[in-house]
């Protein structure tokens, strides 16, 4: 045996290293953010210039598409199945949060732990739990589409998934009358959710800087769930789904199963991001749940290739922020400097398209590159492979 | 009883072509068996039957006396069935010690919570596992690829890499299917005593699909001839070599290739 058999013992350990690396650099780049937005001193461009490129906002926003994109790489990115419906897991989420945690269901009075007043009527339970009732309201729905539909060949199953994040958001929309119940306030939508309470703090719809470490740490926690079901049996069980099905269950991987699981997991980050989204724009609307959303995350998780969890993180941040801003002040900048006036921000899926298009063909493995994902896989192996001397190839 | 498994009276149609027409055979224990005949005898089709990728139309397949016709294939493979493939199907974008966690999925217990929490408990099972993978990648010569992504494995590796994951179900039958295809004579020699100490030393029999008549006639207890989805004839490699079915079938289509 040559060295490089040892097996490696410091996967953990140098693992660990590389997240707190992540962390401590997030930490800084949060704080300086933070400090320039509130810094009485800076000169009125530069904060213009943040407001116009980086508003706090728009960083917020990034941040739940990173939620959810994390979501749907497990499915699409982990077992390779494609699902153009992921937005209905976005609704679903959003709804729970305007039952559990606002004054929808006026007629009720039911209050948990929630950060409104004891005489609101409504139901109000924690956010915090009804982030985990969404995720699990979610899982459930997730499991139910997929149990009729997963023996179905990819191409049907992807249709299947596009009804059904068709009929879900028209459901919400004309959720006024529901056989007899109004579950969703239709058109109107449900305004205002409650706050979230962290302990000292009630956080309200413009504590933009706290919301952000909110929304910081449910992406931690989905890059966590992502990255140790990645490296768990499970997680290998999905990817050999991803890249031989047939095969796969030649070697004993029960395919409906661990399938069903890749959904139901993906569509519990869903409920997840959906909540979170739902405090961020303190309401749910039943119009914002369209189809281009399933689309837009699709081309996050393919931008930032199928399965790597960092790549598909950049895939979210840059195309959110192309979306929600980039475009736009880019767009505003040219038509200045140039007198033209173009309308940029119409050009969002065109250009998205093109991305697609041109990953499928060019780049399949996304913007990050092959040994870039199989660090994700195994850093301490590579670390281990390098200390003893043979080059990873 | 002697034979780890049998099947009786398979028949596979696919539309109006019976790929596999009544076709009987077992598989004897810890012996090494060969499958041959034509291109398009149905013998790849014969395996699917087996691995339960297809159901046959009319027949049964019992293995160690239970009747396994209407398992589905994960159940198969993780009570021993093993197989590899005609043209190599590695998990590509997988690490070679992943591919053969992969195959020991079953074996393995731990769920979602516990690996999001790495209990004490999953751990030990991965690294045991990691452990036995290992020392499968050893055993078939590709110890030092452990953390290689199979796609970038050479052709040769990536045949023994297959065998390894098969080995990895812990399996009594392994189904070979035309394992030496695109390796030079050498390779192939390498190849069938690695078959052969296989054989010897753990408790599998192996039945061998395989178009080099050197390497069947030597390697074989038993010899099974298909064509045209019928088992035309089986024996020794002695009753094969004479046998007039077998030379028609061989020299009768070789003689309309030509043509
Ligand atoms: N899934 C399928 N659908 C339709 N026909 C099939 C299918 N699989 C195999 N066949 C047909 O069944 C016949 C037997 O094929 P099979 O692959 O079993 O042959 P084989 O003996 O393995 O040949 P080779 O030596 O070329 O591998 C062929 O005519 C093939 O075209
Ligand atoms: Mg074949």
């Amino acid at each position: 045996m040559s060295t490089a058999l040892v097996k490696p013992q410091n996967v953990t350990r140098s693992n660990r290293k590389w997240i707190i690396g992540y962390s401590i650099a997030g930490a800084f780049l949060y704080f300086v953010y933070q400090f320039l937005l509130n810094w009485e001193g800076l000169p009125l461009g530069i904060y213009d210039a943040i407001n116009r490129w980086m508003p706090p906002a728009a960083v917020n926003e990034s941040l739940v598409y990173v939620i959810m994109a994390l979501g749907l790489n497990i499915v699409v990115g982990y077992a390779g199945l494609l699902d153009l419906g992921y937005v209905a897991f976005w609704a679903i989420g959003g709804y729970c949060a305007g039952w559990f945690m606002s004054e929808f269901f006026y007629f009720l009075k039911i209050h948990f732990f929630g950060a409104v007043p004891a005489e609101a009527p409504g139901i109000h339970i924690n956010f915090w739990l009804v982030l985990i009732i969404g995720g699990f309201v979610c899982a459930f729905f997730g499991a139910l589409i997929g149990a009729p539909t997963l023996r179905l060949k990819s191409d049907y199953l992807a249709l299947v998934t596009l009804g059904f994040g068709e009929i879900i958001p028209q459901i919400f929309f004309n959720g006024e009358n529901f056989f007899g119940f109004n579950i969703s306030n239709g058109t109107k939508g449900i305004v205002q959710v409650d706050p979230i309470p962290v302990g000292f703090k009630d956080l309200g719809p413009f504590d933009f800087g706290w919301k952000l470490l909110i929304f910081l740490f449910l992406a931690a926690v989905m890059v966590f769930i992502s990255l140790r079901l990645r490296r768990g049996r499970l997680g290998r069980a999905w990817l050999a789904i991803r890249e031989d099905e047939l095969a796969a269950s030649m070697m004993g991987v029960p395919l409906m199963r661990t399938k069903l699981l890749s959904y139901a997991v993906g569509a519990f980050a869903g409920g997840l991001g959906g909540v979170a989204f739902a405090t961020h724009v303190n309401g749910v609307y039943a119009e914002r749940f369209n189809f281009a959303i399933s689309i837009f995350l699709l081309a996050m998780v393919v931008l930032g290739g199928m399965g790597n969890v960092w790549g598909v993180i950049l895939g979210a941040f840059v195309l959110s922020w192309v979306n929600g801003n980039g475009l736009s002040a880019f767009g505003a900048l040219y038509n200045e400097r140039f007198g033209t006036e173009i309308d940029f921000a119409s050009f969002t899926f065109l250009l998205f398209g093109l991305v697609l298009i041109l990953m499928m063909l060019f780049r399949r493995e996304g913007l990050l590159p092959e040994s870039r994902l199989k660090l994700v896989l195994h850093e301490g192996d590579i670390d281990e492979r390098e200390a003893s001397g043979k080059k990873a190839r | 009883m002697s034979n780890v498994l049998e099947a009786k009276n398979i028949s596979v149609a696919f539309g109006g072509l019976l790929a596999v027409n009544s076709v009987d055979f077992d598989i004897p224990k810890r012996k090494i068996v060969s499958l041959i005949g034509p291109n398009g005898a149905g013998k790849t089709t014969l395996f699917n039957v087996l691995t339960g990728l297809y159901k046959p139309s009319v027949g049964t397949i019992s293995y160690e006396g239970k009747d396994i016709t209407d398992l589905p294939p994960h159940k198969i493979a993780s009570i021993g069935i093993a197989r590899t493939f005609q043209n190599i199907r590695l998990f590509g974008l997988m690490t070679a010690q992943e591919n053969l966690l992969v195959a020991m999925h079953s074996k393995l217990k731990s769920g979602i919570t516990s690996t999001i929490l790495r209990t004490p408990k999953q751990r030990r099972e991965e690294s045991e596992a990691e452990d036995k993978a290992q020392y499968l990648l050893d055993y078939v010569g590709v110890g030092k690829w452990t953390y290689e992504f199979a796609r970038n494995l050479s052709y040769g590796d990536q045949r023994r890499l297959e065998v390894a994951r098969a080995l990895a179900l812990d399996p009594k039958v392994l189904l070979l299917d035309e394992p030496t295809a695109g390796m030079n004579p050498q390779e192939t020699g390498v190849f069938i005593d690695f078959v052969r100490r296989l054989v010897s030393e753990k408790d599998i029999s192996v039945m061998l699909i395989e178009h080099d008549m050197k390497v069947v006639m030597s390697v074989s207890e038993r010899i099974t001839v298909l064509d045209q989805g019928e088992k035309i004839a089986e024996g020794t490699s002695d009753q094969i070599k004479s046998n007039a079915r077998v030379i028609e079938a061989y020299l009768g289509r070789a003689k309309e290739g030509r043509a």
